[in-house]
């Protein structure tokens, strides 16, 4: 049971972190702050994939000539790294994307809550 | 009408943590995605990649030779993306500041 | 929100540290086949030392440094840069981004790759360098108007 936990532990805090972000994306009525929630939502599922790859004992997937690259258990999985790291930076964009359309959003109706918003488009 | 939103994220997150309870189990060497072969004898790609990249390309980083040889066509979609994101920015920014000064 | 600080110090700080975190990001580039590193984190640090002085100095100074009207075209560029790569080696009869077709005989077929991978990388870190800075710009411009 402790084995259980201590192997499964790192999950539960990433639906946590999870969690808060699709709370800031439901319940907060500013644009703004569902954007950051987006943003924190985009870390955990991030951080799922990171933890994905480890593997005990292993180390970074950087090739030394004193560690043999014959067993893939001395190595921790390169992939997940890989493309999370094409994420991060898509992520940055889409906030740039983002940002530019609320600071039109606003200079035309001069808001950001979401029930104004709703009405005023009516 | 808040209960309903509350209620709905609390079931959200026990679904995930049901969901999580099937996972392979933390830095675990032998789960499916760190195996040498697959259920049907094929190479799996992350030990693919370990064990061939430093052969394939000269480059000790693992990282770098995924990103920029195999799977070079994801990054150059991905380079197309951020740039159109930096286009997007400059055509929804700038429109305005010219019709205002007209 | 053309709001720049009166105070030289912040000035003069930002201008010792900006060069040498460029620096730090043209290494973090080109060494990144060594150690962590690559064009996305190497062009991420480039950004950083061009917003500083963007942030701590008045659009006078910092156009000195890099100016506004390059951003866009320069990430043009780095996409071109990436593209024509790929497309080199498919007119010379390989595949699309397949780099051991590149006009470089004098080194062995691992080596042509892995200056595939170099060229690629800093087509790479000048796209997201710019492109980066693109977004300040004309976000900061946007509050404006």
């Amino acid at each position: 049971m402790l084995d259980f936990i201590a192997g499964h532990y790192d999950y539960w805090f990433i639906i946590l972190l999870l969690i808060i972000g699709l709370y800031g994306m439901i319940m907060k009525k500013n644009l703004v702050k569902k954007l950051i929630g987006m943003t924190i939502f985009q870390a955990a599922i991030i951080l799922f994939y990171i933890s994905g790859a480890i593997k005990a004992d292993a180390t970074v997937p950087i090739l030394s000539d004193s560690i043999p690259n014959s067993q893939p258990e001395n190595y921790i999985n390169p992939l997940p790294h890989a493309l999370m790291l094409t994420a991060i930076v898509v992520g940055v964009a889409t906030v740039g994307v983002a940002f530019a359309l609320l600071i039109q959003i606003y200079k035309r109706y001069n808001t950001l809550n979401e029930q104004e918003l709703i009405e005023r488009m009516k | 009408m808040k209960i309903i939103n509350y209620t709905s994220l609390v079931l959200i997150g026990l679904l995930l943590i049901y969901a999580s309870l099937g996972l392979p189990y933390r830095g675990d060497a032998e789960a499916l995605v760190n195996k040498e072969k697959s259920l049907i004898g094929s190479p799996v790609a992350s030990s693919y990649y370990i064990q061939n990249a430093y052969k394939d390309m000269n480059t000790p980083n693992i990282v770098t030779s995924i990103l920029g040889d195999y799977r070079a066509f994801d990054t150059l979609g991905e380079e197309v993306v951020i740039f159109t994101a930096g286009i997007i920015c400059f055509l929804l920014l700038s429109k305005e500041r010219k019709s205002e000064t007209k | 929100m053309k709001q720049s600080s009166d105070s030289p110090i912040i000035l003069l700080l930002s201008r010792v540290i900006s060069p040498y975190i460029m620096l730090f990001g043209l290494y973090v580039i080109f060494h990144g086949h060594y150690s962590p590193g690559g064009g996305f984190q190497g062009g991420a640090m480039l950004a950083a030392s061009i917003l500083l002085i963007r942030i701590s100095a008045e659009e006078k100074v910092y156009e000195l440094q890099f100016k506004k009207s390059f951003d866009i075209p320069l990430g043009a560029f780095g996409v071109l840069i990436f593209f024509g790569v790929g497309l080199t080696a498919m007119l010379l009869g390989g595949n699309f981004l397949d780099y051991h077709f590149l006009p470089m005989d004098w080194m062995s077929k691992a080596d042509i790759r892995a200056m595939g991978i170099l060229l690629i990388e800093v087509g790479v870190g000048l796209a997201v360098m710019t492109i980066l800075v693109a977004i300040y710009d004309n976000l900061l411009e946007g509050e404006d108007a």
